[in-house]
């Protein structure tokens, strides 16, 4: 850690920048080279992209400015839907326009989302934002002339360019996601160092105060919002190139639900949180679906198992790392800092 | 279960496995038929057929739904032991989606690139296979039997991969509108239907063969909002005398309810994906809190394209029954657990027409060629290198006693044609234990 908060000292774009170009060069190799290994677990990748890039956005407005929202699947679907409206009037758009496309959307939606949450705090804000989760698939439903009802809007699958035709489908898919993903944290990481991120924990903490110090409050709480929805217009725009598909059905509540559950256990308020949770996120199901069928049950108690083991899995972790897998891993490295402070002063 | 511990086996021993075959078969050469068996396409070794599914094990549509995997595996499991089709068992590996599309992309992706699957075998759902029919087809992997009467999987060229199975929501919407038309002459018809592809095809089939005039009133519903009071009044104040529902078996029986306590009686004709007896039987007492609720399935008209389950008089139902009580005794034997041995049945024959050693082209071949017959169903596939539906008709029934009476003759037609009587449809004869 201290070797990342010395970087992280220097506060300048260009180094988060320079950061964010080494982690996509590094984690775009790897994922070559792990294709032929399992594709599989490139895919699972791919969507590791999306769930972090809105699990980020989340991290933020939950953890740095203690507005809670589950929400932020709903507002996924806004992106979702928007790219899908996009990509059938114009087919072959470059992915860049249309997922600028679906933050802009998104981020329009989450003004009105946002100016009604700075009037609502605690479980009333976390009530408006479950129905907009509950409420806004069904819109879908009810126009179905536009957006298709419960069949959805499919999306055409991202094909990589004739020059590097022999790439995988799924390597380019999570090449695709994995500079978004990039962008997103390098900005937000910068973010949370200027005024707005002082002004986002200020606002956590104490919002009298905060005002008292000259922070317009509500004004910043609707720009931690927006901010935040932006990130989920941008995951749901990749949600949907990833699955080829804008439907109501892929966003239950569960999946708000799901995100809010990976930045806690991550660790709240942390951008690495939020990509420890995305990954666990992910594989998690998978590896307890294996090992479920290894356990030989009876069907009717293996096919309803995953979700128990899911919340189980989740219940011990937080269990065992109260502040997340972030928090844990600090914890790790101080400790054995202070180990090797004390071995040195023995000497 | 059996189909996990072979699926781990495999993904241990199943690559060198394939290559020391390779190698065996490479000296042993041979023909399509004769000789000896070869690793002829991904997901097929000498000794296995892999195969994958993405079905609703949980979540919304798991009731009923659930069974019909399970069944498809029961009936594989009988064909494995009775030494499998050209010598090789079949491996099915049915992963839940929860009929969230967003999982099918998911597990889909996993059957493919990891367990590297033959074919999508029976994929359940319209919104769920839509999400992965282009991957699917883009990585020419077979889709076969796709379980949803969406006529949208007959996109030959589009789509050369994917090819349905049950008869399409527009066909079946065709004979029920010719059934209404011709026994409710002059009777007010009133249509309550889901709001998506099943409904309105549903609608698209009736509308073709009801005159306008004759149809007083038309209600659409979404099956997140569970209450259908204010169509059936609207259908009651139309003065509906015959009322058609293409609704999911829940929809259905929610339809009986209210309308009973609106003291509405129509003629109720139901779309054979809302009308399994035992199901909605199930699902009236259930609703109702009261077993006598489930006698409001009597004198429902339906239809259906396989035997009844109930009809033990056939021999196909008997073996089914067999099977199930021998595999899966726990669950009930009804229409969702026919219809999975029923399309397995279709994929076996498949496997065998194919060829000794098929690759995936071969099969789509074999299956557009028309070499797969009806087996248990009533009516003829319609498979053809220009046509990728599946059944091509049904024959009216009439719930009694709790149990489908099929009446009248059986009818073909096709999306964009007529409807004809098919004096010589029935079941084929059944081969020796069922094994094609």
């Amino acid at each position: 850690m201290t070797v990342l908060e010395r970087i992280q000292s220097r506060g300048t774009l260009l180094t988060h920048g320079l950061l964010g170009v080494l982690f996509i060069v590094a984690v775009g190799v790897v994922i070559w080279l792990l294709d032929s290994v399992n594709g599989f677990i490139v895919y699972q990748l791919s969507s590791v992209t999306y769930i972090a890039i809105a699990a980020a956005g989340l991290t933020v407005l939950t953890g740095q400015n203690g507005q809670l929202s589950l929400g932020h699947g709903a507002l996924m679907a806004i992106g979702a839907y928007t790219t899908a409206l996009v990509l059938k009037t114009f087919t072959d758009l470059n992915p860049a326009i249309v997922m600028v496309a679906s933050i802009l959307v998104t981020a329009v939606a989450s003004i009105v989302v946002g100016a009604a949450a700075a009037r609502l705090r605690g479980p009333y804000l976390a009530g408006a934002t479950l129905g907009l989760a509950v409420g806004l698939p069904g819109v879908a439903i009810r126009f179905s002339s536009v957006f298709h009802g419960d069949q959805g809007l499919t999306v055409p699958a991202l094909s990589s360019p004739d020059a590097l035709s022999d790439v995988p489908a799924e390597v380019w898919l999570a090449w695709v996601g994995l500079i978004p993903a990039a962008v997103t944290f390098v900005l937000l990481a910068n973010l949370l160092k200027t005024r707005y991120g002082r002004d986002f924990r200020a606002i956590r903490e104490d919002e009298v105060a905060s005002a008292l110090h000259g922070i317009r409050v509500s004004r910043t709480q609707v720009i931690a919002f927006v901010l935040s929805g932006a990130c989920a217009g941008l995951a749901g725009s990749l949600m949907a190139y990833t699955s080829n598909l804008a439907a109501p059905g892929s966003f239950p509540l569960t999946l708000s639900l799901q995100l809010l559950a990976a930045i806690v256990i991550g660790g709240l308020g942390t951008l690495p949180g939020a990509v420890w949770g995305s990954l666990v996120i992910v594989f998690a199901p998978d590896w307890i679906g294996t090992l479920n069928d290894a356990m030989k049950l009876p069907s009717n108690v293996r096919d309803e198992l995953p979700l128990a083991l899911f919340g189980v899995v989740f219940i011990v972790a937080m269990l065992a790392f109260p502040y997340g897998i972030q928090g844990g891993l600090r914890r790790l490295i101080a400790w054995r800092a202070g180990r090797r402070r004390a071995a040195a002063a023995q000497a | 279960m059996v189909s996990s511990s072979i699926r781990r086996l495999s993904r241990s021993w199943g690559a060198p496995l394939a290559v020391l075959l390779m190698i065996v078969s490479a000296c042993g050469g041979g023909s399509s038929n004769g000789g000896t068996n070869t690793a002829s396409a991904p997901g097929i070794t000498a000794t296995q057929i892999t195969i994958g599914s993405h079905q609703p094990l949980t979540g919304p549509a798991a009731p009923g739904y659930s069974e019909i995997s399970k069944a498809s595996n029961a009936y594989f499991q009988w064909v494995n032991s009775h030494g499998g089709v050209w010598g090789r068992s079949i491996n099915y590996l049915y992963e839940d989606d929860g009929y969230n599309p967003q999982n099918t992309s998911t597990v889909v992706r996993k059957l493919v690139l990891e367990d590297k699957v033959f074919a999508i075998f029976n994929g359940l759902g319209t919104p769920t296979h839509t999400a992965v029919v282009d991957y699917l087809n883009g990585q020419k992997v077979p889709d076969l039997f796709v379980a949803s009467g969406c006529d949208c999987w007959n996109q030959p060229s589009k789509w050369p991969q994917t090819f349905g199975w049950q008869p399409d929501y527009i066909i079946e919407g065709k004979i029920t509108g010719k059934y209404v038309n011709d026994n409710f002459q002059g009777m007010k018809v009133g249509y309550l239907y889901q709001d998506d592809d099943f409904g309105q095809g549903g609608v698209q089939g009736l509308d073709s063969q009801i005159s306008a005039s004759n149809v007083v009133d038309k209600e659409k519903y979404v099956p997140t909002n569970t209450n259908l009071g204010p169509q059936l009044a609207k259908l009651q104040a139309m003065g509906a005398q015959v009322v058609v529902l293409y609704t999911i078996p829940a929809f259905t029986a929610i339809s009986l309810l209210t309308a009973t306590a609106l003291h509405f009686s129509p003629k109720w004709v139901v779309s054979s994906v809302g009308a399994e007896p035992i199901t909605l039987a199930g699902l009236l007492a259930a609703f109702a809190k009261n077993q006598a609720a489930s006698g409001l399935v009597n004198g429902i008209v339906t239809s259906g394209y396989l035997p009844a389950a109930t009809d033990t008089s056939s021999p196909w139902i008997t073996l089914f029954k067999q099977i199930h009580d021998q595999y899966i005794s726990s669950l009930p034997f009804d229409g969702n657990v026919e219809y999975g041995m029923a399309v397995a049945y279709s994929f076996v024959q498949l496997m065998k027409k194919a060829g000794r050693n098929p690759s995936r082209q071969d099969v789509i071949h074999t299956l557009q060629s028309g070499q797969v017959d009806q087996g248990p169903g009533l009516v003829p596939f319609q498979f053809s290198s220009s046509n990728h539906l599946g059944y091509s008709g049904v024959q009216m029934a009439v719930i009694q006693n709790g149990q489908a009476s099929f009446t009248g003759p059986i009818y073909t037609a096709s999306v964009s044609g007529g409807v004809q009587a098919c004096g010589s449809c029935a079941s084929k004869p059944m081969p020796t234990n069922g094994i094609p």
